[in-house]
């Protein structure tokens, strides 16, 4: 199938990764016009091989010149990149690289982009065969790096980024940091890659924005040409290529009503979520840095359900001090005050990644020591925390959470240091909060079969759905090759989801949610029924699920889960979903709920 | 002229570490040399020192191939022994 005859086709739609929900049309706008993998190989005069040599040196002192640049310029909200990209520039003159290039060049007698492709793809494949991780995701920066090489040799390059003079479809197939720092936002419409899912940089940063991304959409480089017109659902994770009146027509009034809703759902933000028959659901935030705070209480946020506070730790080299963690939580404690912040210690491991504390690189990072098992093993880091903790909860409505709870030891134990930080804190006279209440993050399945024993324990639970789901189907979210199999409406979730609230309800303790399942309005009808106390969500999201709230009764839902429990498989729980609520989301103007 | 050392940090060799290395290698008169389990790895080179896979407890040697790199030598060793300065 050539080019032209798949780009002919009208209506041509590309699935994809739901990244950032949202309709936009628009031109496309290719960022890089070639990729790495099309270069053509040339065979040149061998008069011309000095030539060829320097215009590869210059393509390097240019790059060099160029990422020197972008390090100057990085905003300060992406600090955290820069040694990514001083690494990046090392790089560039790496003998394996530049001389390797060079040799391919005189040997051979090949263009230097042909040459540069060689000397990529041989050291790809040493990253790629190497045991761990991280070292084979260095294969990507390698891949970074050469296009960064790549584009001054074939005279694209970062500058057409920061040059777009007119409102895009941003579309590349793969986003580095150094190019998502550059793009000027205003002039985006949408963000297309072949690579990348939810998690990915591209991915926060278009959510972030509130500019509509589908992600991980495979060859869609080779696809689509600059100039396309392209309809992005980022809602439902789709592009439609070549669009005809129609298709247009439709799309434009469901982006309409989309803006709309989003224009009249803002404004009704600080109501509180009342469903018809009068339950109130309380809709609180997930928050990482501190300055979120200000985007949760823009939409309507109820308090903060989730305040993960791994930033602090990450990228320096001894942890934070006390008082440096006491003035970060007594800030968010004070802004959000009368309302309740929930602080959850530390959950480094995992798919974080913290430079300033010891980690040993393990085979299964996700089932090794991250969250509590970490914070139990490192008393002092722990201590100091809980401290902090302690004292922000004198001056605030501040709620302390353990993440990743597997049994009730661990509870016990953290109690433990609790209560011993608290001592240490009333010896040395400084003011805090005894009587603080604890919970646990339910997000193991062990937690969930021994929810009733755990509830006697704490003062609330709250369900971190990202990780239970993951752990209980088995699922990497983040591998494209079975992110389609994470199902948060699979009846195994639902019926774990069940059993946690039954002894939340039991104990006569609070329980929320709060993974990203508790922000898709989709999972509504089933989160309600539930009777669950909270969700909490991205800020963004807030605005959306409050106004679900208020057209849908608790009556009518719990009746609607009778049925959903009855069902058998995640695909039959979705068409009821979409069968019974359907008309209700398309109000909403949302897509086909069949996303995540 | 050689020494052996052990890898100290939990993360074991990784772009960041070899990095400093790189720049430290950069400033030697001649070339300078990681070796592991009898494999030669540039030090200049971030991608041919992370190649030689280097984790948490691997023993590596770091050569000198001109005396007046001794400098250079201890520098490079002692950084691997402080554990990249990530502790």
């Amino acid at each position: 199938m050539s080019d032209s005859t798949t780009r002919d086709i009208l209506n041509l739609t590309l699935q994809g990764i739901a990244g950032s929900p949202g309709i936009a049309i628009g031109k496309a706008y290719m960022v890089e016009q070639e990729d790495v993998d099309v270069v053509e190989k040339r065979f040149i005069e061998p008069e011309n091989v000095p030539g060829e040599v320097k215009r590869f040196k210059a393509a390097v002192k240019k790059a060099q010149k160029r990422l020197q640049s972008v390090i100057k310029d990085v905003p300060k909200e992406f600090r955290d990149h820069i040694y990514i990209l001083d690494v990046h520039r090392m790089l560039l003159k790496d003998k394996m690289i530049y001389n390797g290039t060079i040799e391919q060049i005189e040997r051979e007698n090949v263009n230097a982009e042909w040459a540069l492709k060689m000397a990529i793809d041989e050291v790809k494949s040493i990253f790629k065969k190497m045991p761990g991780p991280y070292f084979r995701e260095r294969a990507s920066d390698i891949g970074q790096v050469s296009r960064l090489i790549m584009d001054n040799l074939l005279g694209t390059g970062l500058s057409n980024i920061s040059g777009i003079d007119k409102r895009v479809v941003i579309i590349a197939h793969d986003l580095s940091p150094a190019e998502t720092t550059q793009i000027q936002l205003e002039k985006v419409k949408a963000f297309l890659t072949d690579l990348g899912g939810k998690t990915s940089h591209t991915g926060i940063i278009a959510r972030s924005l509130e500019i509509p991304a589908v992600l991980g959409l495979g060859n869609a480089t080779q696809i689509i040409k600059t100039d396309d017109l392209i309809i992005v659902d980022g809602s439902a994770g789709i592009i439609i290529l070549n669009p005809d009146e129609e298709t247009l027509t439709r799309y434009q009034e469901r982006k309409d009503l989309f803006e709309e809703y989003q224009a009249m759902i803002t404004r009704s933000s600080h109501l509180p979520a009342e469903t018809t028959d009068g339950f109130h659901l309380t809709v609180t935030a997930n928050i990482g840095v501190l300055e979120e705070v200000v985007s949760v209480i823009d939409h309507g946020g109820d308090g903060i359900g989730l305040y993960r506070t791994e930033f602090l730790y990450l990228n320096r080299p001894a942890p934070p001090s006390e008082q440096e963690l006491f003035d970060n939580y007594r800030d968010v404690a004070e802004i959000m005050a009368p309302n309740t912040v929930t602080i959850r210690t530390l959950d480094i491991g995992g798919d974080k990644f913290a430079s300033g504390l010891q980690l040993a690189e393990e085979m299964n990072p996700a089932l090794g020591l991250r969250a509590i098992r970490f914070s139990l093993r490192s008393p002092e880091i722990f201590e100091t925390q809980l401290r902090a903790i302690l004292r922000a909860a004198n001056l605030g409505n501040v709620r302390i959470m353990f993440p990743m709870i597997s049994e009730l030891d661990e509870i016990v134990q953290a109690k433990q240091m609790l209560n011993q930080a608290a001592e240490s804190l009333e010896k040395a006279g400084i003011p805090f909060r005894a009587d603080i209440e604890v919970g646990a993050m339910i997000e193991v399945p062990s937690a969930v079969i021994m929810a009733d024993v755990l509830a006697r324990e704490v003062d609330f639970f709250s369900i971190g759905t990202n990780d239970l789901i993951q752990y209980s189907l088995a699922i990497d979210r983040v591998n494209k090759q079975v992110a389609h199999l994470y199902q948060p409406l699979h009846p195994a979730v639902l019926r774990m989801i069940r059993r946690v609230v039954g002894a939340a309800k039991e104990a006569g303790i609070q329980v929320c949610m709060c993974g990203e399942m508790a922000g898709d309005p989709v999972n509504l009808p089933v989160l309600l029924g539930m009777e669950l106390d909270a969700v909490s969500m991205n800020p963004i999201s807030i605005p959306v699920v409050k106004g679900m709230v208020r057209i849908m009764s608790l009556k009518e839902s719990k009746l609607f889960l009778k049925e959903v429990l009855k069902q058998s498989a995640a695909a039959d729980v979705i068409k009821l979903v979409q069968d019974t609520y359907g008309a209700s989301f398309q109000k909403a103007a949302f897509s086909q709920p069949n996303q995540d | 002229m050689s020494r052996k050392v052990i890898i100290q940090n939990e993360l074991g060799m990784h772009a960041r570490a070899a990095a400093k290395i790189a720049r430290l290698a950069e400033g030697a008169r001649s070339n300078v040399y990681i070796v592991k389990d009898g494999e030669e790895a540039d030090a200049t080179s971030i991608i041919d020192v992370i190649a030689l896979y280097c984790p948490n407890g691997a023993e590596v040697v770091v050569k000198i191939t001109d005396p007046g790199d001794v400098k250079v030598l201890n520098r490079i060793a002692r950084l691997i022994e402080s554990g990249f300065g990530e502790s």
